[in-house]
């Protein structure tokens, strides 16, 4: 018995130390965000001294333009989470129903590219012809477009456990496929729905090389690109480059905390079924 | 009654039309434009044969150290995220008996964080003189530990690695962990009651039924890995030198630089190993999915 709480108590010791390791770097972004230049030099563990907080946020939103990237980030993760999801449910959906070998030779096909790298070489021509280069219709269509094959994946899986009389029961109500895909489907893909859609706007709020690549215009930066600039700018201020990560990944833990559930079942869902 | 009429092909069309606009045709072309001269100077293109290839795999430009680096990224990071990722997964399953969700939630953490805000806090954390790493390294008299770990051309590539298995180990820990679940806990029971050990069971019983677990988790591993950009482009840039340049990091160098048919060729020969190694996973999928 007594070997056993000994053995539970060094399971959580040893658990409680790989917890503090993956969370020190985010302690280290807030507290570093309220401290003043010099306090924050080396980034240390320490509380801001003397319970003076430092409001650095305000000079970070204005030297680093921030509203502006703020606004482009969202635009870009909103706007391709909707265009992705929603594409990838649809095709997803038709896939799964009808399963002719066209279809099924298209379902590899698409989720191929989860492997597949993008030529960015070649893919700058085709933003060029298509006017999209340096846009940001361009960005959320090329987010988009880089969604589909993950969301294909993991919402297929999911229309296989609809049953298929829902279907033949609405199509005998006189539902047309519209109206069955948006009534009684899209209802029912709600799980999934939620966490493709979360994955797709975490990955699209943290996506740093296709705005690297596509948009010279500062004005189009996301947070990201805009933090990387600024950073290049402010090295030596820790604690406002620290204010400025914070503002960055503020949105992802909320969303993190909120759809945590939802986030790690649609991994082990695609990945664990065997 | 006419199903195929109620799941109307036009329903693929804009996966498809994106998925064969962005990926498939600039893949493709790709493949033809690694044949030429294609840059940012001329507006002419011409046929060059395999002069792009030739200067990717002779010694002159570092090419060949690149793909290495990028090996070696790829395998490192595998090894670590699976030996660190399994014996997480099987402390939360197994040792840990209570607020194992609550170890997960704060693991799984970093994974969802932008890898610039994981790199840009690492560079401050691994600086030699201030850091954080080397000043508690310090403080506990491991003094010969503290490390130039982004400077040191030598030790360089795996500082970059172990902040990339600090990412992604909680990833590989919340798939492998599912993997746990599926084990039926009769097995352990039934092991028990013939007498075999904590070492046994986990050589009878969890190894060979976690290995589709551990499949997964390694084609991941091998598809991140092989594209690996951010972390390294943020972290070092490719240095001290070229010590840790990798494949993806000298292509932007290359489209920075123009040279536009020579990084549309290493693309190229990605897109070809990648596709293989895709093929390779569906037809593994497929055969699964048959004996359902």
């Amino acid at each position: 018995m007594r070997a056993k709480k000994l053995g539970q108590i060094g399971a959580h010791a040893i658990a409680i130390f790989a917890s503090l390791i993956m969370v020190v770097p985010v302690y280290l972004i807030v507290v570093n965000a309220f401290k003043t230049r010099p306090q924050a030099s080396s980034m240390g563990l320490e509380f801001p001294a003397g319970f003076q907080l430092v409001n650095n946020f305000p000079t970070v939103i204005e030297k680093g333009k921030l509203v502006a990237s703020f606004t482009n980030s969202m635009i870009y993760a909103c706007g391709s989470t909707i265009l992705g999801t929603l594409f990838a449910a649809m095709a997803a959906f038709v896939l799964s129903r009808r399963r002719t070998r066209l279809n099924r030779f298209l379902y590899f096909f698409i989720i191929m590219g989860i492997a597949l790298p993008m030529n960015y070489f070649t893919l700058t021509k085709v933003m060029q012809f298509t006017h999209l280069i340096n846009t940001q219709v361009g960005m959320i269509i090329l987010y988009a477009a880089s969604q589909i094959p993950f969301g294909v994946f993991l919402i297929y899986g999911f229309v296989g456990t609809i049953p298929r009389e829902l279907d033949e029961a609405a199509i005998i109500d006189g539902c047309r496929p519209v109206q069955l895909f948006v009534r009684v489907i899209l209802p029912l893909l709600t799980p999934v729905l939620v966490t493709t859609g979360l994955l797709n706007f975490l990955g699209s709020w943290n996506e740093f090389l296709l705005p690297l690549y596509y948009l010279n215009n500062s004005a189009y930066w996301p947070m990201t690109l805009s933090v990387y600039n600024f950073f290049g700018q402010y090295q030596q201020s820790w604690n406002l480059v620290s204010a400025d990560i914070l503002l960055t990944i503020l949105p992802v833990i909320v969303l993190y905390l909120a759809g945590q559930r939802f986030i790690l079942s649609g991994l082990t869902s695609g990945a664990i079924k065997g | 009654m006419k199903l195929q009429r109620q799941y109307p092909f036009a329903f693929v069309l804009g996966a498809l039309v994106l998925y064969l606009v962005f990926f498939i045709i600039p893949g493709i072309s790709g493949i033809a434009y690694a044949f030429t001269d294609w840059n940012s100077y001329h507006p002419e293109v011409n046929f060059v044969g395999l002069d792009n290839f030739k200067v990717i795999f002779s010694s002159g430009e570092r090419y060949l150290n690149y793909i290495s680096n990028t090996l070696i990224f790829v395998s490192v990071t595998i090894v670590l995220k699976t030996v660190f990722g399994l014996a997480l997964a099987l402390l939360l399953n197994d040792a840990v008996k209570r607020l194992s969700h609550v170890y997960r939630m704060m693991i799984y953490l970093p994974v969802v964080l932008p890898m610039l805000a994981v790199a840009l806090v690492f560079r401050s954390i691994l600086n030699p003189a201030t850091g954080l790493l080397n000043v508690l390294l310090r403080g506990v008299g491991l003094d010969f530990l503290a490390m130039k770990w982004l400077v040191d051309p030598k030790i360089a590539l795996f500082s970059v690695i172990g902040v990339d298995t600090w990412k992604g180990v909680g990833y590989i820990m919340v798939i492998l962990l599912a993997g746990l679940q599926t084990i039926p806990k009769e097995y352990y029971e039934a092991a028990a009651v013939d007498g075999a050990g904590a070492l046994a069971k986990f050589r009878h019983i969890t190894w060979p039924l976690l290995t589709p677990a551990l499949i997964v988790v390694t084609v991941l591993n091998v598809l991140y890995g092989l594209r690996v950009f951010d972390i390294v482009y943020v972290l070092t840039n490719g240095g001290p030198g070229y010590a840790t340049e990798v494949v993806f990091t000298a292509i932007f160098k290359a489209f920075s630089q123009g040279r536009y048919g020579l990084g549309t060729a290493i693309s190229s020969l990605l897109f070809v190993v990648m596709s293989a190694v895709g093929y390779f996973v569906i037809r593994l999928m497929e055969r699964e999915s048959a004996s359902e």
